[in-house]
């Protein structure tokens, strides 16, 4: 073959500085820009909820031919009665207070695994996945021994640890040898992950005696998570969760290998010209990822009634994570900030529900409407009138599938 | 002592390429298959059961054709013709055929599944052809969004989301206004959402991965909010009647294969024209050309006059048009109803068909005919009552779509400049 043939010029890529590394994790980007911008995306989002709650309020719609200014004045109530019901039930006592925290918990460990991932330059949405399969191993372990609480409890979250970890591993590995992108596989281990536990739940393994439909034994008490505060459900998992935000900061911004997870993250062909084996760092961050996911779901079996796994245990959190790790830009002290906040979210939302009739879905409008303000701040500069700094241009983290 | 003498090593080792190691892996899969067909369906079912297909649907022109087969001697047979066929891959004469043979293997391993799962009892493949026909719709739909997307270098992986939200607009507007007006709306809805994935990956630059993903959470958000403060309120507005199976004149009376693909409803014969003209479209006409060549170099092909982001937005909202069309089906068709989530990753599937039919149209229609039989096998395999529990089939179609994202059935090539803005100079 001739040498003579030109090379095809590459596609214009400009991978040395992949802004939206920087949009994401908020490196070199300065503390204004970092926090404001995910603060108008908020407002943003609130005052487009209310849009939403307003023309979808089907009983108002209807007086508005009638009388139009009495059906304004319900429109203004609705939402005020809904956004009142949200801070009521997230920040209005004690109680809700408590129930903030306690909804905070696992979102702040799968907001984690996300920012690990974000960090590294890989989008794991797998967290749901690694939820399911952690929080399994710990249940198992949570029934199947009767051991004191100070061993019992340690040796489920190492279940969930392992068990999380080994399966984040898998797109991990699929991503470093066959180069399948870890969007994909992720989001199809997530639904391998949920039939798993359905038939797991049906195995005499798992199942509860005497029952037909997936649901397991209960765990020991010795397993399950003490709580804080007599009468309220806060347990000890928020307190896991601060040791973990401060585990990770450490582990990001103090070790050798979370220096090379950002280096990889930062550029891909750098690190592997620093000597780094970025095939063997896509494996760990994955299984890093999937083992805060694997506590997120250990948090989930053996942290609140009924102690028990049933189907789909996990909900939503995994994909509010993602939103969430956005929010927080990747950074341990932001992911717990907006844990906090998602977690008075969903405390609310459950209140804006029962009171005020407004699904609790809202809360994934809201949060999808964050994410993309977040991923394009050009739009909220645009609405808000801010100047763009220079640096603002062009984004790539996906190349095709690897092929 | 003696010594011996000091020879050389003059054996030169060529290294196997990938596709040759690939070749060994699969003639081990395939010598496998036959030693487990060997020992599971031959060895494992008494001699002297047959197993009865049936071959022709109630409506059909011709009724009671069946097809008897003994289970083991079947079993035998493939077993040897899968050693034969897992020999011939390890040789590697015919490395370009290893996937062929693939094909084969794994077709004539799925017969011999069957016979065992029905033996003793009757069983109905036509109904399940004709399934697997119908269930690849979506899946063949998402997968032609995606290369319509990927063609000119814009990844959309918000097919999921635009199939579920024109799923549930089809609902809402066919019941108020009747099935046609329902899908319009559908269609409508799909172009809409193809757009905004336009406007962030082409105009803001927003990473087309987090675009997606966007697309989607918002799609899954306000459907089911919709679902629960609008439809559970409103019952009448979820049921927007469907669009009913008619058989094609003639071909439909064709035996066997008549009931399978000549007796659908609109939307199967709409995607296999669709299959078609894409196909010819995008290989043989000049908008295809300036499509792929958007695709495989931008600036070359800004050079020579092609407006790049027209072309671009044209195409991702042609595909967004496609979705809609698919998520039109999965409402308007036999369910006939709305609920949560119910795409169920149907869109992410397709984004894994698009890649096994290798960015082709016609590949698309084949690749998802391969999903579409995995669904339908699953689902009547529950009829038969096998002993392999129903979750870990579920679980099927997902593990084909890692396994072909894993490049397992052979690297296939994206366009060169899949997934990157596009910036003038």
């Amino acid at each position: 073959m001739s040498n003579e043939v030109p090379k095809p010029e590459e596609p214009v890529t400009d991978r040395q500085q992949p802004d939206w590394y920087r949009r994401i994790t908020g490196v070199g980007t300065s503390i204004g820009q970092a926090i404001v911008i995910p603060l108008l995306a908020l407002v943003t989002a609130l005052i487009v909820g209310a849009i939403i709650i307003a023309v979808t309020d089907i009983d108002t719609l209807r007086v508005w031919g009638d009388d139009a200014s009495e059906a304004f004045r319900l429109t203004i109530t609705g939402i005020g009665k809904a956004y009142k019901a949200l801070f009521v039930g997230s920040l209005g006592s004690v109680r809700a207070i408590t129930e903030t925290l306690f909804a905070a918990t696992p979102l702040i460990f799968a907001g984690l695994a996300v920012a690990v991932g974000f960090q590294a330059g890989l989008f794991n949405i797998g967290v749901n996945g690694q939820m399911h399969i952690g929080g399994m191993a710990a249940l198992w372990v949570g029934f199947s021994v009767a051991l004191p609480a100070i061993i019992h409890i340690p040796l489920a979250l190492l279940a969930a640890v392992v068990a999380g970890a080994l399966w984040g591993a898998i797109a991990g590995f699929l991503k470093a040898r066959t180069g399948a992108h870890e969007v994909i596989t992720t989001i199809m281990l997530n639904f391998i992950a949920l039939f798993l536990v359905d038939y797991m739940l049906k195995t005499s393994l798992f199942q509860e005696p005497g029952r037909n439909d997936p649901i397991s034994q209960q765990a020991e008490p010795s397993a399950q998570f003490p709580t804080l505060l007599g009468g309220y459900r806060l347990q000890i998992g928020i307190l896991l969760a601060l040791a973990a935000v401060w585990l990770v900061w450490w582990l990001m911004y103090r070790s050798t290998i979370g220096f090379e997870f950002r280096a990889v993250g930062f550029n891909p062909d750098g690190g592997r010209y620093a000597g780094i084996n970025v095939a063997w760092i896509y494996v760990s961050v994955m299984a890093v990822s999937g083992a805060l996911g694997g506590i997120a779901g250990a948090n989930q079996t053996l942290g609140l009634e009924p102690y028990r796994g049933i189907t789909n245990f996990a909900g939503t959190i995994g994909f509010d994570a993602i939103a969430l790790a956005l929010l927080g830009r990747s950074h341990p002290g932001g992911v717990l900030l907006a844990g906090l906040l998602f977690g008075g979210l969903r405390a609310g939302g459950r209140e804006m529900q029962g009171a005020a009739g407004v699904p609790i879905d809202l809360v994934l409008v809201l949060q999808a409407l964050v994410i993309v303000l977040i991923a394009a701040p050009e739009l909220v500069r645009r609405i808000y009138r801010i100047k763009t700094p220079e640096q603002e241009l062009g984004t790539t983290i996906s190349t095709g599938w690897g092929g | 002592m003696t010594t011996q003498p000091a020879t050389v090593d003059t054996t030169v080792t060529i290294r196997a390429t990938p596709e040759d190691r690939r070749a060994t892996g699969i003639g081990v899969v395939l010598v496998l298959l036959a030693a487990f067909v060997l020992w599971a369906f031959g060895l494992g079912v008494d001699s002297g059961v047959r197993s009865t297909f049936n071959l022709s649907l109630p409506g059909d022109r011709f009724q009671g054709l069946t097809w008897i087969v003994n289970a083991q001697w079947l079993a035998f047979v493939v077993a040897v013709i899968l050693a034969f066929l897992g020999g011939w891959v390890l040789r590697r004469t015919h490395i370009k055929w290893t996937n062929m043979l693939l094909a084969i293997g794994l077709a004539l391993f799925s017969l011999t599944f069957l016979t065992w799962a029905a033996a003793d009892k009757s069983f109905n493949l036509a109904g399940m052809l004709q399934s697997t026909v119908i269930l690849s719709v979506p899946v063949t739909l998402g997968a032609l969004t995606g290369l319509m997307c990927e063609r000119v270098a814009v990844i959309n992986i918000a097919i999921e989301g635009q199939l579920l939200t024109a799923a549930f607009v089809g609902t809402i507007v066919g019941s108020a206004w009747g099935i046609w007006a329902g899908l319009l709306a559908a269609v409508l809805t799909g172009a809409i959402l193809g757009a905004a994935l336009a406007v962030l990956a082409i105009r803001f630059l927003v990473d087309q991965i987090i675009a997606g993903v966007v697309i989607n959470i918002f799609a899954l958000g306000l459907t089911s909010f919709l679902a629960r403060r609008v439809l559970s309120e409103a019952q009448d507005l979820n049921s927007p009647g469907r669009f009913g199976s008619f058989k094609i004149p003639l071909l439909g009376d064709i035996p066997v294969v008549g009931s399978i693909l000549f007796n659908h409803n609109m939307f199967v014969y709409a995607t296999f024209v669709l299959v078609i003209l894409l196909h010819f479209g995008l290989f043989y006409t000049r908008w295809g050309l300036r499509s792929r060549s958007v695709g495989e170099h931008p600036r070359a092909a800004d050079t020579v006059g092609i407006n790049v982001f027209r072309t671009r937005y044209r195409n991702v909202i042609l595909g967004g048009l496609i979705a809609g069309f698919g998520g039109g089906f999965l409402t308007l068709t036999q369910v006939s109803r709305f609920e949560e989530n119910l795409t169920a990753g149907i869109g992410f599937i397709g984004l894994a068909a698009m890649i096994f039919g290798r960015w082709m149209p016609l590949g698309a229609l084949g690749a998802g005919l391969v999903f579409g039989f995995a669904r339908a096998l699953q689902q009547k395999l529950g009829i038969l009552g096998t002993p392999i529990p129903s979750e870990l089939l579920s679980m099927t179609p997902y593990l084909v779509t890692i396994i072909v994202v894993a490049g397992v059935v052979g690297r296939s090539r994206p366009p060169a400049a899949d997934g990157q803005p596009y910036v003038k100079d």
